[in-house]
């Protein structure tokens, strides 16, 4: 499996970070050398192994659904780059 | 005393509680060895003030009678921690500015405990790096020399800040997080102890997450016995953290009796790879000797999916880390680029995370998503999960058979020079973590101890691996190994 440059360009817009166009080869040549290392686990026969989801055997931990937070809009809103009247402010989303 | 900073733990919190000094002397040693240590970018937000005023607040604590067990004693955190009013910005542009309004739970843990925080300390951009070279803070600097070479080395990574400044003496102690190998390949290239505790023994709460399944935090010290003080300080049950174990956490510190008569310590055989360099083997052979001295028994086993550690980790981490480092999109907190006119919000999140994220987590943000986008989430990333239950189970086998703990090197070479491995491909550099790596994965306690000098004067580390929860074991059997190897050397003052 190899990456072109359409595919990191893809995985680039998936990720959400803007690769300018003639960055995209050095790119798609980063993504086949650490792609390559990994194609090794092809050799592992996994036939019957179950995926590991936790490092422990461990069932998590419930509470009661109770409000327990809140009452914090200063505290929250305080590192926004942008905050107006108590919201976070973004560029205009729908037409 | 003018050499106060040169403390252990252990010594100083000896000193305070005889009254022989105060914290705000041994504070104000710190602050003045790190001022005139600025060539090694350890620290990267200094916090003076407050440390002085948790000093003063420390010794009204001793004068009354009431010192818990890190009291008064100056620490230095690592930018991957949210510290309440100082910038916490994991050495990435992308959460510049960012002062959290909260605490982390193991640096409350400390504070509760009574330690005085110095500042915080350099790292790899998110812990993504074995070099420190990653950062947004520019590189930090190892004050170990190769002899009277005067080549900048790496402090190692991604708590190279920590490592450097515990070796400089210029904290007594730091914490640092360790996700593959991050606390314990820099204690090896500084001459420094590090311990990564099992998987859930520190809470991740306010630590800024890079892989969750794999992410945890521990101390960097001077010896093992403040390994040991500062690892129970930090540790402990936390209900905001759902994977923190709730399991009472030992003192660990009675432990240390140095006795490991009748203790089974496996050498594993699969760690002993082609190209070893002669002064690695040599060490490791030195290190099973000397536990063998000290009365262990010592046996060779197997742990026959070693080989496929750091490719599973390649998957996993980058994967985690694709999911976690989402919300940084420039909408809640830190850096957001300046947009063009009529850029929307797509925009918005692409140009602040190619503005605010360096090159290798870019790199690791794209491979993560990869691995879990649509036709490759079997291939890879269940592929990955499924080899890391292997890694496991060779470990659970070992230690089914009796084994108490296991030897290994630390890292597969000393200390290299800042800027040796820029042309190198990236999976060279990850070739750093290969004896570290499948700690992590099978979310064991291992611990990183110096015992011995490279041919070119630098420091080496071996590696102990321990069983989940038996940190205190651990600690002992380090204990007796840095008992016996007796490495009491220091790094020239150059800087």
């Amino acid at each position: 499996m190899s990456i072109d440059k359409d595919t990191a360009a893809r995985v680039a817009k998936l990720a959400r970070i803007k690769v300018e166009d003639d960055a995209l080869p050095a790119l798609a040549e980063e993504f086949n050398t650490i792609l390559g290392f990994i194609e090794q686990l092809n050799e592992v026969d996994v036939d019957g192994v179950e995926p590991m989801t936790s490092v422990t055997p461990q069932k998590l931990k419930r509470r009661v659904d109770v409000v327990t937070d809140g009452d914090q809009q200063d505290k929250v809103l305080s590192n926004a780059p942008d905050a107006r009247e108590g919201f976070f402010a973004v560029p205009k989303v729908v037409e | 005393m003018s050499d106060l900073n040169t403390l252990t733990l252990a010594d100083a919190r000896d000193k305070l509680r005889a009254g022989d000094v105060t914290s705000v002397e041994l504070t104000e040693a710190c602050l003045a060895a790190i001022d005139k240590a600025e060539a090694l970018n350890a620290f990267v937000h200094n916090t003076p003030e407050a440390a002085l005023a948790q000093a003063k607040a420390a010794d009204a604590r001793l004068a009354a009678g009431d010192a818990p067990a890190m009291c008064g004693l100056p620490i230095g955190i690592k930018d991957l921690f949210c510290t309440k009013g100082v910038p916490s910005q994991a050495a990435s542009r992308i959460l510049e500015g960012f002062i959290p309004e909260y605490e982390s739970t193991v640096t409350q843990n400390l504070f509760d405990a009574g330690s005085v925080m110095l500042g915080k300390l350099n790292m790899d951009e998110f812990a993504m790096g074995s070099s420190n070279e990653t950062s947004c803070y520019g590189n930090a600097v190892n004050p170990w020399r190769r002899g009277n070479d005067d080549a900048q080395l790496t402090p190692g990574g991604s708590s190279g800040g920590s490592a450097s400044a515990v070796a400089a003496d210029i904290c007594l102690a730091a914490t640092g997080t360790d996700t593959g190998g991050s606390i314990r390949q820099p204690a090896a290239f500084t001459g420094t102890v590090g311990i990564k505790p099992t998987y859930g023994r520190c809470s991740r709460w306010g630590v800024v997450a890079f892989a969750s399944s794999l992410d945890q935090a521990g101390p960097m010290t001077k010896s093992v016995r403040d390994a040991a003080i500062m690892l129970e300080a930090m540790a402990g049950h936390d209900p905001k953290d759902s994977t923190s174990a709730d399991l009472a956490v030992p003192n660990f510190e009675a432990m240390l009796t140095g006795d490991i008569r009748g203790k089974k310590i496996g050498i594993p055989k699969e760690y002993r790879m082609d190209g070893m360099p002669a002064e690695i083997a040599k060490l490791w052979d030195d290190g099973a000797a000397m536990l063998k001295d000290a009365g262990a028994e010592i046996v060779d086993i197997s742990l026959p999916h070693t080989k496929y550690a750091l490719p599973a980790y390649y998957v996993i981490a980058p994967a985690e880390a694709s999911s976690n480092l989402a919300r940084y999109d420039g909408v809640r907190y830190g850096h957001r680029a300046s947009l063009a006119a009529g850029d929307g919000i797509t925009e918005m999140y692409e140009k602040t995370r190619a503005e605010g994220f360096g090159h290798e987590v870019q790199n690791r943000v794209m491979i993560g998503t990869y691995v879990l986008s649509a036709g490759f989430y079997d291939a890879y990333y269940n592929r990955a999960r499924r080899v890391r239950a292997l890694i496991k189970k060779d470990f659970d086998d070992v230690f089914a058979a009796g084994v108490d703990a296991i030897l290994t090197p630390a890292t597969p070479s000393a200390a290299f020079g800042l800027g040796e491995m820029n042309d190198a491909d990236p999976v060279k550099m990850y070739l750093n973590d290969v004896f570290t790596v499948t700690v992590n994965l099978a979310g064991l306690p291992g611990i990183s101890v110096p015992t011995g000098l490279s041919d070119q004067g630098l420091p080496l580390g071996l590696q102990l691996i321990g069983r989940p929860w038996e940190e205190g074991d651990l600690l002992n059997t380090a204990y007796a190994l840095e008992n016996a190897a007796g490495f009491v050397a220091k790094p020239g003052h150059w800087w």
